[in-house]
């Protein structure tokens, strides 16, 4: 659900980053944060565990300078990624304009990235999204460990609609922007068609 | 798509800007904030300058939703009103109309009681603006007033916004 405000000139969006525990969802949104200038970002929200675990969300909003007048806004939230946190993910899909999946590329996640490819379908449903219609990016996460699964391994099994897919290593951050850079222009691109 | 987007046109955009600096000088309060309950900041009034108003409206909001369900949880329909209380500042949140919430912030200049009692009269005086926003937001795009600049977007000037 964008948000334009015609009085302030401004436009706000939501975008999630969603995937199974682990995966580097709060990773890529911190390293956007250290690479963002400071006058374009907010402050770096993490409701998180003592063991950095994310526990209810991650919160970063970032002003990407002015289209046709308007400032653009994005608001970037991370779901915590444990399964057992499904009450928490619900509730910040609530009013997303689009979705970022992060899966994890280590072979023994990717069940876990099955499983939470099938969470983000089903919240989303419950939200009255359909993931098949709204802006949605698939980023393979964690390419650089050994024990990656081959690319065309993970398209097979995670790749569903034609989404734009990037391969990221994101500690270092290799894809992390140009991840963002693709959902927030999905979004826009969105807005133009005026849904 | 679930929802319709959220239009805000100059005229509402005054209107409750009036409601809330009004109910922030009946409340007494240090700070009024509008929020909806995606998290976005709809207005904000008072001593603002002091705080971080983005993140504010994405943790309310947050509060907010989270203390929804803890209520659906136990078998209640909301909690209609959330009061944290600290050592100098309180906040008092509250939901209008099911959509939106607002919160006010004050210390020892003003009163619980005196907050509540003119919540209660401004969230009438902001259902009221909501109402013509929300009948707004849902129409067509094109028919608002001024037309609708987004159509016009041009993938050169997506690109533009990721130049640096």
């Amino acid at each position: 659900m964008t948000f334009i405000n015609y009085a302030a000139r401004e436009i706000n969006c939501k975008l999630v980053y969603y995937g199974p525990g682990l995966g580097g969802k709060t990773t890529n949104i911190k390293f956007v944060y250290e690479k963002t200038n400071p006058t374009s970002k907010g402050k770096l929200i993490s409701l998180a565990t003592e063991t950095d675990r994310t526990l209810f969300f991650d919160f970063l909003p970032l002003d990407l300078g002015e289209i046709r007048g308007f400032r653009t806004r994005f608001h970037l939230y991370t779901v915590p990624g444990q399964v057992f946190y499904d009450a928490s993910r619900k509730l910040i899909l609530k009013g997303v304009d689009g979705v970022v999946f992060v899966a994890d590329s280590q072979a023994a996640r990717m069940d876990a990235n099955l499983e939470s490819l099938k969470n983000l379908e089903l919240n989303l449903k419950e939200q009255g999204y359909d993931i098949k219609t709204i802006p949605y990016v698939l980023q393979f996460n964690k390419r650089d460990l050994p024990t990656s699964t081959p690319f065309e391994e993970m398209k097979r099994r995670l790749h569903f609609k034609g989404e734009p897919i990037f391969e990221a290593i994101a500690n270092k951050g290799t894809g992390v922007f140009e991840t963002l850079k693709m959902i927030a222009k999905m979004v826009l691109l969105e807005l133009r068609k005026g849904k | 798509m679930a929802g319709a987007d959220l239009i805000l046109h100059p005229e509402e955009y005054e209107r409750i800007r009036e409601v809330m600096a009004r109910l922030r000088s009946e409340c007494n309060a240090k700070m009024v904030f509008l929020i909806d309950k995606n998290g976005q900041q709809i207005c904000a009034q008072g001593e603002t300058d002091a705080i971080d108003t983005t993140a504010l409206a994405s943790l309310a909001a947050g509060n907010v939703a989270a203390t929804d369900s803890l209520a659906r949880l136990i078998g209640e329909k909301e909690f209609s009103i959330l009061f944290h209380e600290g050592e100098r500042d309180n906040l008092h949140i509250s939901v209008v109309a099911g959509r939106v919430i607002l919160v006010v912030i004050f210390d020892e200049r003003s009163s619980l009681g005196l907050v509540r009692l003119r919540v209660k009269r401004g969230s009438t005086d902001l259902r009221t603006v909501l109402e013509t926003v929300w009948s707004r937001s849902a129409a067509p795009r094109k028919a608002a007033a001024g037309g609708s600049p987004f159509g016009e977007i041009t993938d050169e000037d997506i690109d533009r916004l990721f130049s640096d």
